[in-house]
Formats: C-alpha cells, structure tokens, sequence
C-alpha cells in the first residue's frame, strides 16, 4: 500500500510535448511509471515518446483511463490546466507549475471546494510512490520503497529526507511535496491522516518553514489524530522578519509563522522537531526502532 | 512588488476612493508650487519611500505656509530617512508627496489581505486606525474585525455594512465605507494584489471618509497581465544585487553576515543559514538557485555574492535532483577560472552523480573543502573562519 498513487496508477502529463513535460514524462516512463498518454491542445492525433496526444483532458481520460495527471504548463495557464483535469475526472493532480498568480489559485481552490480531487501544489516537486509511480521532478534514483511517509514544503529539502531514510534502509512508502505557495492544494493534514490510516506507512516525516500557521494546524491535527510517531524539521530558524524567503509562502510578517513558534507547537503537540535536517533519517529510525 | 503612497492613491482615486488632493514634489521649488496650486492653509509633506513608519523617522510634517512647505521638503529631499522598517542606513529620498491636510475627526483601519488559513481574501477593520494593525490585533484584538470573501460570488454590500457597523461607521458614515470597500476590493482583484491597506482612513469634519494613507503590494507573479502596475515599479527601493539576480532567475536576498551562500532550492537554502548560525556564524545572503541549477547559473551565483564586501567565505551546498553534480562542480570549476574568486569556498554536494562530482572538484586543482553534510559544511565553514581571524 501507499498512499495517492501507486504501480496501477494510469499517468497523463499535460504540457506533454513542451520541454519540461517531455523531459519528466521519459523519466517518470525509465522510473517504470505507467504513464498513458499527455495533453497538448491543437496537438491532438500526434504521438509523442510513443504515447498519444490529446487536445483535451476529457479526450485523454476517454482514451486512456487515466486517473491521475502531472501539469508543467507555464503559469498564465496552469490555473485553467487544473481545473481542466478535475472537470474531466481525474482524482489526482500534480501541480509542478511555479509561479502562478495567487488569485487565481484562490478561484482554483474555490471550485475544487467540496470536490473529490486531491491537488498537490502547485511549485512542488509531486508525489512519488518509490518503485511504483513518480508523479512529478523528484530524483527517482535516491528513493527506496519503506516504511516512512514524506510531507514536505519544499523541494530539496524532501530529497534531503528521501535521501537520509534511503541510506538506513527504511525508505518510503510515498513521499508529497505539497509546494510552498500561499495558496495550495493538499495540506500537511490531508497527507499525515492519509498516512496514519495507510499499512504501509510506519512513520511519517514533516518538513515545514517559516510563514502561515500550516505547521501550527498540523500539530494539533497529531496532538489529536495521529499515533504513528512524527519527526519534523522546520527551515528559516534565523530568516529575518518581513523578507520573502524564496517560497512566496515563507515570510515572517508580525511576528507569526516563525521557525520558533512552529517548533514549540510541535513539540508541545508529540512531534519530535530535530534542529538539523541531517538529522530527519536518524531520528525517524529511533522513533521506529531498528526492527 | 510595493509601490509608493502617491501611486497607490492615484490608483485608488480612479477606482473612486476619495483621497487626499495632492501632488508629488521632486525639488522643494515644486513643492512649494504644489501647496499653492492646492491651496488652503495647511499642508502634509510627505517623504515617498517604501518602507512603513516614516512619521516615526520624521518623514511626515505638517507645514502652516507654502515656505513651510519649501523648508521640509527641502530637508527631506535628498537625505537618508531612517524608520523603524529602513534599517539603520535608512532610505535616501527623492521625491515628496504635498498634500492639503485633512480636519481628522477620528481614524479608522481597513485593509484587504489574503488569510492563509480560509486561503481567502479576507477584509480586516478597526476603529482603532492610525497605528500598525499588528499592534492593535496584539493589545485589543477585540477591535480588529474580519469579514471572509467568498471569491466565487465577491464582496456583497451586506458584509461591507456588517464590517462598517462593527467598526462604529454608522448612519450617513455607512454608505461611503461600503462604496471605499467594494472600490478597494475592485482594485485588488483587478490589479493582482496581495495586499491594500487604508490607513488611517479618517472620518473628517464635514463627515466624509477620506484615504489619509494608503499601501498596496502586487503579485509579483502575476506582472505579465498588469503592465500598468509593472511601470509603477521603483528600482531606487530595492537592492541592486537583488534586482541583478531576478535577471539571471536567482533568488537572493541581502543579510549582514560574513558567509556567501549558494544553495539550491529555498528550504535548503533557509536550512543552510540555520545550520551556519547554529554552528557560530553569520549567513551574508540567501541565495536559491532554483531546484535545475544550470553551470551558468552557478557563475552568476558566484558573481553577485562577491559582489558582497563582507564575504569571507563561501558555502556551496547542492541536492542535484533532477540535474547531476559533475554538471554542478563543471559549473564550479568554471566559476573558479573566469573570477577572481580568493576565499575559501566550502563544498557540500549530494545527489545524482556526487562521485563523479567530487571528483571532478579534486582533481581541479583548487582548493575546495569539501563537506559530507550540511552539518559538517557548516562545521567546516565556522572553524575556517576562526582560523583565519584569531
């Protein structure tokens, strides 16, 4: 088991014949992922890295079954993108796109309210299920399917975390990068209760940083919801106040969303915060024990 | 993005905001012309710089007479005004905004902000106005009030007037907040915002709501469909070797320590100046070079963080996912022969083809010091520096 995808899971890519769609659609293809096909509008009819390509969203899922979707379209269009694979069916969205105007992920997240789609991002690296089905940028090869569930605001910082349980041989049961835009699809809760109820998953990791209160939320989602153990590692200790920190999510503004303040919520909610994320693999390991 | 006051109200006062009559001033000569085609007794000079607080700084006078007017602007113009939000070098000035002072019977707070929580526009309201809303949300939260937009249908006049009765702007007051609201409202959907701020707005003498200041900040992502709000752009407001790096698709951000950092990835990034202040230093800049950090991206990384006098030292610290290590230490070694680079550099590089990478950097030549994990790159960069100052 895992959660979100797995080796049944049937890929389409939309923005599949455009450079960054290419390219990630062939790695997820040499990962071993099935992916079924992509979408270029005006395109439709034409093949691409074998696959065939649509014009539309609903002509891909008709065509292919495909029930979940990785989007690379630029920016100006992603918003349409998203709401293009949730009209047509598709239950899993991976959102790399970075860079997307905030209002118009706030109309996005407006009409997917009450829905059943499970949005991941956008600017994030997507949701991997080690030896089944990579959805998104993620280096495949550091990965190993394990025991440990990843959720993550940033990037590099989950390959960090991917990287450290690989190497002591827990690995992952499947690993979420849920972005780190102000206005986004999965939270930090949708993942950690989908992880406490899945088999596979024996422990979870949670790496957050500074801005919003979506550590805060998590923390009391544990404290009350979660009994797998819990380490998490928060970035941006020493970023000063008022100063975007890459991720337009991670600022500091009036005293809230620091490092610090996340940090004691944590702990005072069970979770194991580790002040280096050298330290996640190790930490998580003696939380599970070596068994 | 921020723009100044005086473009923020002249968009204001085009979605129908009442403001202020005014006009900016770049020499104190067109400041005293400004206050007598204005008219009047009484006049606010205004410093027009980004950063808040600026009455604090004494970049805010109230002038009785058009020499007055001259007098302060002259002082203001041209010289660094320090707030509690500059810094201590503070921000050189140049131009003010003179306006006819208002007979401010009481002071009022509205702003629209997008609330991370509901991940909705949200309107925050307080007859508590004239002070930062944080202060006020701190010491009586009980007189900020928020009222949730629901972006499928807009504000509705309902929660306008639900937001101006809590606030104590009742009878003849009420229809023109709620005419302010939805015209700020209008404004930011239509213009990308992520922030609009009246403060104070103030209820004057004859009984109007007027927009005594005002502050909005845009979507910086959202530039390609605004280029009216893009033109509005001050580059004198913001640092150069920020601007220099959003040109080459970096992210960096001036601090004021004396380690460069060249990191990829924002979290990364940010763990990489905790684990450096963890271990005794002081980070010098934020630098994400975006998770596919290209060689030429890493050479124009190179470039601007030694731009940066107080650099002693530089820490190089790259997870190649998607992109590989030897490409990343190519990137390296390249950098090292086109600049003249003379500290030492600290490298810490994991992921794709790190054997390959290391190698590379070794056989190079230069005198890279590696580092395992970020733990030990931070390790070494703190002991490299005492080392090199006892």
């Amino acid at each position: 088991m895992s959660i979100l995808i797995d080796a049944e899971t049937r890929v389409i890519c939309q923005g599949f014949t455009g450079r960054q769609g290419s390219f990630h659609s062939s790695q997820a293809l040499e990962y071993g992922t099935r992916v079924v096909g992509g979408v270029t509008p005006g395109k439709g009819g034409q093949e691409h890295l074998g696959l065939p390509v649509f014009d539309t969203v609903r002509d891909a899922v008709q065509g292919t079954g495909a029930d979940a979707s990785m989007i690379y379209v630029p920016a100006p269009f992603a918003a349409d993108a998203i709401l293009e694979a949730a009209a047509a069916g598709i239950r899993t969205i991976a959102c790399i796109t970075e860079g997307i105007p905030v209002l118009d992920m706030l109309q996005v997240k407006a009409a997917l309210q009450g829905s059943e789609v499970n949005l991941v991002g956008p600017n994030c690296p997507g949701v991997i299920t080690p030896g089944g089905c990579k959805l998104g940028i993620m280096p495949g090869a550091i990965h190993r399917p394990g025991s440990v569930g990843i959720v993550s605001r940033s990037g590099t910082l989950t390959y960090e975390a991917v990287h450290q349980t690989t190497k002591c041989g827990l690995g992952q049961s499947t690993c979420v990068g849920i972005g780190g835009d102000p206005v986004h699809g999965m939270s930090f809760i949708d993942c950690l209760s989908l992880f406490e109820e899945d088999p596979q998953t024996r422990g979870m990791i949670l790496v957050g940083e500074i801005g919003g209160n979506a550590e805060e939320e998590a923390a009391e989602y544990i404290r009350c919801c979660v009994k797998k153990p819990v380490v998490a590692y928060i970035a941006g200790i020493t970023a000063p106040a008022g100063k975007r920190m890459g991720h337009a999510g991670a600022i500091i503004s009036a005293g809230k969303g620091s490092a610090k303040g996340k940090i004691a919520v944590l702990n005072s909610g069970g979770v194991e915060v580790v002040r280096s994320p050298a330290e996640m693999g190790a930490c998580i390991q003696s939380a599970l024990g070596t068994s | 993005m921020n723009i100044h006051e005086y473009q923020t109200k002249d968009l204001l006062k085009g979605y129908g905001v009442p403001v202020p009559q005014g006009k900016v001033a770049h020499t104190d000569a067109n400041a005293a012309t400004a206050a007598e085609d204005i008219g009047g007794e009484r006049w606010v000079v205004k410093a027009q710089i980004h950063a808040g607080g600026r009455g604090k700084g004494g970049g805010v006078k109230v002038a009785e007479s058009v020499d007055q007017v001259r007098q302060y602007a002259d002082q203001m113009i041209g010289s660094s005004l320090v707030t509690p939000q500059t810094g201590p070098e503070g921000r050189l000035v140049h131009r003010v905004l003179v306006e006819e002072a208002s007979s401010i019977v009481k002071e009022f707070y509205l702003g629209l902000v997008i609330d991370r929580a509901t991940q909705r526009i949200t309107v925050i309201a307080s007859d508590s106005g004239g002070m930062e809303i944080e202060e006020v949300a701190r010491k009586n939260p009980e007189r900020v009030v928020r009222e949730v937009i629901d972006p499928a249908v807009g504000m509705q006049d309902f929660q306008c007037r639900k937001t101006a009765a809590r606030i104590g702007l009742t009878g003849k007051q009420m229809s023109g907040a709620v005419k302010m609201m939805k015209a700020l409202y209008r404004c930011f959907r239509d213009k990308d915002a992520l922030l609009a701020e009246i403060n104070p707005l103030a209820l004057v003498e004859d009984g109007s709501l007027v927009a005594v200041d005002a502050k909005m900040s845009f979507d910086g992502n959202a530039l390609y469909k605004q280029s009216d709000i893009t033109e509005l752009r001050d580059f004198d407001e913001e640092d150069p070797k920020e601007v220099e790096a959003t040109g080459h698709g970096l992210n960096y951000i001036a601090l004021d320590g004396d380690v460069g950092c060249i990191v990829n990835g924002a979290g990364l990034a940010m763990a990489t100046m905790d684990a450096i202040s963890f271990h005794g230093g002081k980070p010098a800049n934020f630098l994400d070079v975006g998770g596919g950090a290209s060689p030429e991206k890493v050479g124009n990384a190179f470039r601007i963080v030694l731009q940066d006098d107080n650099v002693k030292i530089i820490l190089v610290n790259i997870f190649a996912g998607i992109n590989r290590c030897d490409w990343i230490a190519e990137g390296l070694v390249q950098a090292m022969k086109d600049l003249d680079i003379n500290v030492p550099i600290v490298v810490r590089l994991a992921g794709t083809n790190v054997e390959q990478g290391r190698e590379i950097l070794k056989s190079s030549g230069f005198p890279f010091i590696m580092a395992g994990n970020l733990d030990d790159a931070a390790t070494r960069v703190v002991d490299k520096l005492k080392g090199a100052t006892p």
